[in-house]
């Protein structure tokens, strides 16, 4: 375990309880604004003493209010990118990078400047002045700035919530590279589904301070049991799936994955890279005999897995194809007129533009991809 | 041009610019523990210290210059002691001009640096904490940068503070030409005579041309300063 919190806290609206158990990989603190996410960061490094808890962090012990040990924050090692990023404005790029090196006594456990460089793209930046830099420039910089301090493990509080759609766009391939090339353990707190189906090796679940539910990030998206807490609005699951080949004159892109084959608007990567896509529960409809004549480029054979009724008219429907699992979300009428229940035969329809370039990334991103 | 003023009054004007340069130099490090105290750190009798700190800017510098010779006089316990022990006699000489005029500018400094102190943004040192760095190393690289124009506002305003303090110099250290006559006690030294006023009057011009120097100076400085520390 990368990561073995407690907390007990008095908050304005609630007490927060939580047990957290992270396993390495990029961990994603997913939960409604409130919920306590930042807390739990703030916990961990050190910027907040809880009323009562326990931070272990890669086995060392960094808070246990009961046996009185409480590491203070500049000595936790944890890199911790703020929302807002927080660069020293006095401070050149270079300066802001190296700030944390003067004090990390095990220095050699950083990567090296020219190494944080490359994998963040920041190299043409050095000289200048963060108030000359771009949102999503500042937040790359930031990032590096933790990356050199020594940390053995990063802390980002929504890195990307304060920035725009297309800058967002331009940090997401950064943020896989960082995961794919570094063996960094992340701690990535976050609101956004789509970041977090792309990003993260394991999500964990909170709500009003507690922690739900954690588990590997496919297998949480695609449960309909965590509709009701993701929002039945946005909840959905991830495929995983290779191009195979696109076909420009409709702009439309074939797709592989263990279920049989999608039809997506132009993924812009060559044929056999990887990719991970997004479907939302919503966008996918549930048919028991294939239709004919019906304006859906994706129609897939599939098998019920489980359903989940919530309280509302809405239900949640889980689909095995192949070897993934798909969501639904449709009406328990409809579940009821169909006579779904697990293990019967059915297929899983879904336009091929109910797909956002958003919800499709490289499962690894190419070498280079700069701003 | 240097017959303009004659000796006495030469010596004026260069003690008045060393009590104001000893004077702002010595409180500068109290000033920056002090306003960071203030601004900082609550703890048990901070509107005492808040308000004894303020206390020369509201009594009158006659009452300041007598409590400092009750204190600081050779009779006074700390003066005996200075005396004694280090062999630093305050009253009547110059030192103790700077030290009455270190006090009367200490408020106006405490301020400008508390304010400049109260404006750095306390996020940006928590990250340097989550840096690695201690209170004191994220003062010396976060907070001490983000404050030198304030800080440097403060010392312009001591500096000019000092230069025209009277009250309590004169009850301190009286008016010894040579030793303790500073630029204001001088120009009241020679309004007091018959025929004084044409040298008064130079002195009194020598004085706005420090006065408005010093204020320019600090401008473009500090001016400077914000510059660099936005950024730009």
């Amino acid at each position: 375990m990368m990561l073995d919190i407690r907390i007990r806290h008095r908050l304005p609206s609630y007490e927060m309880d939580l047990a957290l158990n992270g396993p390495e990989g990029v961990v994603a603190l997913f939960g409604r604004s409130g919920a306590g996410k930042t807390t739990v960061v703030n916990v961990i490094a050190g910027l907040l003493r809880p009323d009562a808890g326990r931070v272990v962090v890669g086995g060392e012990v960094l808070l246990d209010t009961e046996a009185g040990i409480n590491v203070p924050r500049h000595k936790r090692r944890v890199g911790y990118v703020f929302q807002d990023g927080r660069l020293f404005p006095h401070l050149s790029v270079g300066e802001n990078l190296v700030f944390g090196r003067r004090f990390s006594i095990r220095r050699e456990v950083s990567p090296s400047l020219d190494r944080v460089l490359d994998l963040l793209g920041i190299e043409a930046l050095l000289d200048r002045r963060p108030a000359k830099l771009s949102g999503g420039e500042k937040q790359r910089v930031a990032i590096g700035r933790a990356l050199l301090s020594g940390a053995r493990i990063l802390l980002m509080d929504e890195p990307l919530a304060s920035l725009d759609e297309v800058r967002k766009a331009e940090i997401l391939p950064y943020l896989l590279r960082l995961k794919e090339e570094t063996a960094m353990p992340i701690l990535y707190v976050s609101h956004s589904l789509p970041e977090i189906a792309q990003l993260a090796t394991t999500v964990a679940v909170m709500q009003r301070g507690r922690v739900m539910h954690v588990g590997p990030t496919q297998k949480v998206l695609s449960d309909p049991a965590f509709v009701p807490m993701i929002g039945s609005r946005s909840a959905g699951s991830v495929l995983r799936a290779v191009v195979k080949a696109h076909d420009v004159d409709n702009g439309l892109s074939t797709l592989a994955f263990s279920g049989g084959d999608l039809i997506l608007p132009t993924v812009a990567v060559p044929p056999g890279s990887p990719v991970s896509i997004r479907i939302e529960a919503r966008d996918v409809m549930v048919a028991r005999v294939a239709p004919e004549g019906f304006g859906a480029s994706n129609i897939l054979a599939a098998t019920v897995a489980d359903i989940h009724e919530g309280e509302g008219p809405g239900a949640a429907v889980r689909l095995q194809l192949g070897s993934d699992l798909l969501l639904a979300r449709m009406s328990r009428r409809s579940v009821a007129g169909l006579e779904l229940s697990p293990g019967v035969r059915c297929f899983a329809i879904f336009k091929a533009t109910a797909i956002a370039r958003e919800d499709v990334a490289l499962a690894r991103p190419m070498k280079e991809k700069t701003a | 041009m240097m017959d303009w003023l004659g000796p006495e009054e030469w010596a004026a004007v260069g003690l008045s610019l060393k009590v104001a340069v000893w004077a702002t130099i010595l409180s500068l490090p109290f000033g920056l523990v002090t306003a960071y105290a203030l601004a900082r750190w609550e703890f048990w009798g901070r509107s005492f210290i808040n308000g004894l700190v303020h206390l020369p800017l509201v009594l009158p510098p006659v009452v300041t210059g007598y409590v400092l010779l009750i204190v600081f006089g050779r009779r006074g316990r700390v003066g005996g002691f200075l005396e004694e022990t280090f062999g630093l006699v305050l009253a009547f000489r110059w030192t103790g001009a700077a030290l009455a005029a270190a006090v009367m500018a200490f408020p106006l400094m405490v301020r400008a640096i508390r304010l400049a102190i109260e404006a750095v943004d306390v996020n940006l040192e928590e990250a340097a904490g989550t840096l690695g760095a201690n209170r004191l190393w994220t003062f010396i690289y976060v907070t001490l940068p983000l404050i030198a124009p304030g800080v440097l506002a403060g010392c312009v305003l001591a500096f000019a503070k000092a230069m025209g303090e009277f009250g309590a110099t004169i009850t301190f250290v009286s008016n010894i030409p040579g030793e303790t006559q500073t630029l204001p006690s001088a120009i009241y030294a020679l309004l007091q005579v018959p025929g004084g006023e044409g040298g008064a009057i130079r002195l009194v011009v020598i004085s706005v041309v420090v006065a408005i120097t010093a204020l320019l100076a600090s401008e473009i400085l500090a001016r400077r300063a914000v510059r660099r520390v936005r950024g730009e």
